[in-house]
């Protein structure tokens, strides 16, 4: 029986996988038949070779490190200023009045377009970089943690009143607990945007990391290389997309939504 | 008047961006006053500039957004539609949906040239797997018993198609058109800033490398506030669109 599964397992991500496998031989095959130029569109083994060569020579691993550390570091002050700033919002009379109109006027604005002031303030470097990135996660993290903040259950905090918690407690103990599955939704829109935002401005300001990498290799027609890029990128965010969601689940085991799995 | 109270701290900031600079608390050569980035405003649209760039963005932005919303709806319910179409395409839909769409820009510039037409397929590509990815989601959540009603009624599987599934997978589909928005004006502005040639990235970078800054500001809210615009103008379409549920 368990075989039979098994093997109707191993049909069934076949199966699922058909189309990727198919597009893989297929991209080979026109590169193999001169079907386009290699210019236009490298073999897949030329690609995954290039890949390995970049990795093994260090360089592929050294622009992967320098376009997460402006992704992560953007996200990680996005995420605590976020936090905070939602909890305040959603908390203080004062803070909302002030930054309520701010959010909702940034919230669907394109963040990019402030690029060169960006690079006009802070310079073309590290600093530039992360700060764009913080700017455009930031908002959806405000969002999701006033909203999550304002719908923690009012019995839940009267009752924790009434038991004599103080406000310290009730923050650690109660609201932040309570918002904490919809906050973390908010984190899971701004990892992403961290690294489309991270990848942008090396691709328009340059300076390593994979967005430079990959425009450098545009500009010298070395397609392997670009095509190269396209993977690392897919991958890393991939995978950083999955690692958030292992985050949610252990983070969350307590929560009735980890029970509902 | 409710409006006005509302956005008071906005005005606020805008006191501040006019006098601080005036007062040199923050040095002007880093923000110039808001009076002179409305003059420069002026001028920008006086000669021409803003108005050219700014047709040029609006066109690529509508070819490549309504190219995916159009191409995402009909993959998306498709997919939802026939299941053999599902299991082929939606692994690769998986696997591509968490790739940084920026990442695309280059490789359209490889295959496309420096001009429009890699502009538009970034945002198309871009805007395209979250809408599939929500008409999807809308189109299998249609309640069965209302397919199988219709269908017992005598309806086609076209008339269901049409008349069933599209309105219940409605508010899910405009959500994600709505996300396909936001996107599209991140991909127009970034491949501007990268190929350059034409439109209000480009404008906006050209002069901050020039040092044109008041008019480089002026530039920079344009697109905040026309990305704004639309996200609201969009927001009632969407609400009037569904009205009928209520």
């Amino acid at each position: 029986m368990a075989r039979v599964s098994e093997r109707s397992g191993w049909a069934r991500a076949l199966r699922r996988n058909a189309l990727m496998l198919a597009l893989a031989v297929a991209w080979e095959l026109a590169a193999r038949l001169h079907l386009t130029t290699d210019f236009l569109l490298p073999s897949f083994f030329t690609v995954m070779r290039r890949l390995a060569l970049d990795t093994v020579s260090g360089q592929l691993p050294m622009a992967l490190a320098y376009t997460l550390y402006r992704a992560l570091v953007g996200f990680t002050l996005a995420a605590v200023l976020g936090v905070v700033l939602g909890i305040l919002i959603a908390r203080v009379r004062l803070a909302r009045w002030f930054f309520d109109p701010l959010v909702s006027v940034g919230l669907p604005m394109p963040k990019i377009a402030f690029l060169p002031v960006f690079i006009l303030w802070f310079g073309v470097f590290d600093e530039s970089k992360i700060l764009m990135v913080a700017f455009s996660a930031i908002f959806p993290v405000i969002v999701e943690a006033a909203a999550a903040t304002e719908s923690v259950d009012r019995i839940l905090i009267w009752s924790a009143l009434g038991l004599g918690a103080g406000e310290r407690r009730l923050l650690w103990e109660i609201a932040l607990p309570a918002a904490f599955p919809q906050i973390m939704t908010g984190l899971q829109v701004a990892l992403p945007i961290s690294l489309i935002v991270a990848v942008l401005t090396e691709m328009a300001m340059g300076g390593e990391g994979l967005g430079a990498t990959m425009m450098q290799a545009m500009r010298f027609a070395d397609s392997p290389g670009v095509f190269a890029g396209i993977i690392a990128i897919a991958v890393a965010g991939s995978v950083l997309v999955k690692a958030m969601e292992i985050v949610r689940r252990r983070l969350l085991v307590w929560h009735a939504e980890a029970e509902a799995r | 008047m409710s409006a006005l109270k509302r956005y008071l701290p906005l005005l606020l900031l805008a006191l501040v961006w006019e006098a601080a600079p005036r007062l040199h608390i923050i040095d002007p050569a880093s923000v110039p006053p808001l009076s002179q980035v409305a003059t420069a405003w002026w001028d920008l649209l006086r000669s021409g500039d803003l108005v050219s760039n700014g047709l040029s963005s609006l066109e690529n932005l509508s070819a490549g957004l309504a190219l995916g919303v159009v191409v995402g709806i009909s993959l998306g319910v498709l997919m939802a539609w026939y299941r053999p179409l599902d299991e082929l395409v939606h692994p690769l839909v998986r696997a591509l949906y968490p790739m940084p769409k920026s990442a695309l820009i280059p490789v359209m510039i490889l295959w496309l040239g420096l001009g429009s037409a890699s502009k538009i397929a970034s945002i198309f590509i871009g805007c395209l797997l979250p809408v599939v990815l929500s008409a999807y989601n809308g189109a299998r959540g249609v309640d069965r018993v209302l397919i199988w009603s219709a269908l017992a009624a005598g309806a086609s599987r076209r008339a269901v198609l049409w008349e069933v599934i599209l309105p219940s997978a409605l508010p899910e589909i405009l959500a994600g058109t709505r996300n396909a928005l936001a996107l599209s004006f991140i991909l127009l502005v970034s491949s501007e800033f990268v190929i350059g040639q034409r439109g209000l990235g480009y404008l906006i970078s050209f002069l901050g490398e020039g040092g044109a800054y008041d008019a480089m500001f002026a530039g920079v809210l344009t697109v905040a506030a026309v990305g704004f615009l639309a996200d609201r103008v969009y927001l009632a379409v969407m609400r009037s669109a569904l009205a009928w549920r209520e």
